[in-house]
């Protein structure tokens, strides 16, 4: 088992590599280039110069490549064009408040996945399940902006209720970070239970369909171990890709959510970037974001293993 | 020869079938009429629009939707149903531009690097695993921050995006095909690798190719939309529903139906897409169909 980690941690190496080669080339695509994206109008030969200097541009594109990734790799992702702060210090104080909503999400996803996904598939064709199915497919198919614009609208409307706008963290006072909390989680985690539903459905009737689960029935084991302990384990596999799979989706989802409901996360932090131009800040959180998208990866292939012992380690 | 004879007939009759089965199943008709309903909207946008789309009515900003305005006006006073009308012009054309972009490299891609095992399968396989590994939204996102927002720009954004599914749906499919006997056949008859490919193989990866399209065109659109909401996609006073619904949200007490229209007309487009998609993976593949 420790080998077939390790074995995984160092195929990780191209890819975090061909990631970071990719991120660094396409932000060698600006138009013009940062310079002129950091001075604007007020652009001089000498100020040229010096930021270009200041940067390393004046450097060739390999080094500049160099300087960058080793500054990476000890936790210097450079500093913002507007405020001078470090970049990775403050990725990192974002990041748990990013991943708080995500595992929020994950929850309340598989609070509603779960069960109905079960019910559905154990009730196939009845009214329940053409009603989870309903739900699972608008779950899929409305965008979370948009559940989250009619949210909002709705509660203020209906309750005359909005969300608190300063944000507060959970060491600070919980019950304010959760309430803060709750509406985004809601929405991003409806939007994830629609395919987890789904694939626990078919995964769970494919399973049921198998000569096992009729062996483990006439040897007369109870309907709920049946399901349970023999049906729902192996059905578990296709749910756990998914999930591994969805955590893309969820990123991309705090994006979204941060920006509608004001929370300092990530997400936020990459959309200011964009907007002010800020590339350092663009390119160090897409950098973090997808490095950690890659380990989420490989953290759901370690957990099959687990689930499923005939995947082997090799 | 005669495996290829028996190959393409079946799949004439499969092709014939298909349309007849997704039609016949209740789900796939109302995928198929909602997109039908957007389609029409896109095309003849001119005729049933009532009002130019950037035209500013300033006394009748705010408008409760009557039968002038039918679904009110926004902020500047703008026919809100004129704007919805073209917005699916809008999402349609961003839509097929951009999976058409990633389509037609993905094919290239995908029929060369199944094709030709080794070196170059290894390079491109290699770059498309590195694609992959991005959240999509995230690599569109950064595409547009380093080029810019522009209609032009978002659809080499999401094009982009898309290229690895393709490439590896027809690398997977030109893989299995070419384990079949007729492509030894064509070999054994002294056909070229070029004729092969183009004459043999490209044609039989049609059908997942197809499948694939349809699944891509719905996430091409709610990318644009989720772009545009973010400010990051359209710009105004191009009307495209996710900037409709961002502008919306500073007015939406005072004007839910700023908010309402173009969030159901998103719904709608991308509900029709899934149900569709769903219908045809289930005609193409009943094994699926659980």
């Amino acid at each position: 088992m420790k080998n077939y980690i390790i074995r995984r941690l160092l195929t990780l190496i191209p890819v975090l590599f061909g990631i970071s080669v990719a991120i660094f080339l396409i932000m060698q695509l600006i138009p013009g280039d940062v310079v002129t994206g950091i001075l604007g109008i007020e652009e001089t030969p000498e100020l040229r110069a010096m930021w270009e200097k200041r940067l390393g541009l004046d450097k060739p594109l390999v080094v500049q490549y160099i300087n960058w990734i080793s500054g990476v790799v000890r936790g210097d992702f450079g500093e913002s064009f507007r405020t001078g702060a470090k970049v990775f210090p403050e990725i990192l104080a974002r990041f748990s408040i990013s991943a708080e909503l995500a595992l929020l999400a994950c929850i309340v996803a598989w609070i509603i996945a779960l069960p109905l996904g079960v019910l559905s598939a154990l009730k196939r064709n009845s009214i329940s399940d053409r009603i989870v199915r309903i739900i699972a497919l608008l779950g899929v198919s409305v965008p979370n902006f948009a559940t989250a614009t009619l949210l909002i609208l709705f509660l203020a409307l209906a309750f005359g209720y909005y969300s608190p706008i300063r944000y507060v963290s959970f060491l600070e006072n919980p019950l304010v970070n959760l309430e803060i909390m709750l509406f985004p989680a809601i929405v991003m985690g409806g939007s994830m239970a629609g395919s987890v539903m789904r694939m626990t459905r078919s995964s769970l009737l494919e399973v049921l369909r198998q000569d096992f689960i009729k062996a483990v029935r006439a040897k007369g084991a109870p309907e709920s171990v049946t399901i349970m302990r023999h049906a729902f384990k192996n059905a578990s596999i296709p749910i756990v890709t998914l999930v591994g799979m969805q955590m893309g989706i969820l990123m991309g989802g705090t994006v979204v959510i941060e920006q509608i409901f004001s929370i300092p996360g990530l997400g936020q932090y990459l959309l200011t970037g964009i907007f002010q131009r800020d590339y350092p800040i663009v390119q160090g959180t897409v950098l973090f974001m997808a490095f950690i998208y890659v380990f989420i990866n490989l953290l759901v292939d370690i957990i099959y293993t687990y689930i499923d012992p005939r995947i082997s380690y090799s | 020869m005669s495996d290829i004879k028996r190959i393409t007939k079946k799949r004439k009759l499969r092709k014939d079938n298909t349309l007849y089965l997704l039609l016949r199943d209740p789900l796939g008709r109302a995928g198929f009429m909602g997109i039908a309903l957007i389609v029409l909207l896109a095309v003849f946008a001119p005729y049933i629009s009532n009002f130019d789309v950037a035209e500013i009515h300033s006394k009748d900003r705010l408008q409760a939707p009557n039968s002038t305005y039918w679904f009110g006006t926004d902020n500047f006073g703008r026919d809100i149903f004129s704007r919805i009308v073209y917005g699916a012009r809008v999402s349609l054309v961003v839509g097929i531009v951009s999976v058409s972009i990633a389509a037609g490299i993905g094919f290239i891609l995908g029929i060369i690097s199944g094709y030709f095992e080794g070196r170059i399968e290894t390079s491109i396989m290699m770059v498309m695993d590195v694609l992959f590994a991005f959240p999509s939204i995230l690599l569109a996102l950064l595409i547009v921050a380093v080029l810019g927002t522009s209609i032009v720009n978002t659809m080499i954004a999401i094009g982009i995006v898309n290229i690895p599914v393709f490439t590896r749906t027809v690398r997977a499919s030109v893989k299995s095909i070419k384990s079949l006997d007729f492509v030894a056949d064509a070999k054994s008859i002294g056909l070229k690798d070029r004729d092969i490919l183009i004459r043999h193989i490209a044609p039989n990866s049609l059908a997942s190719f197809i499948v694939q399209a349809t699944l891509a065109l719905s996430s091409a659109i709610l990318t644009e939309a989720t772009m545009s909401f973010l400010g990051l996609g359209i710009r105004p006073p191009e009307p495209s529903w996710g900037s409709m619904l961002s502008e919306s949200r500073a007015f939406m007490e005072l004007a839910p139906w700023m908010v309402i229209f173009p969030a159901l007309f998103i719904i709608l487009t991308i509900l029709s897409f899934n149900i569709l998609g769903d219908a045809l993976r289930d005609v193409l593949d009943p094994k699926l169909k659980l």
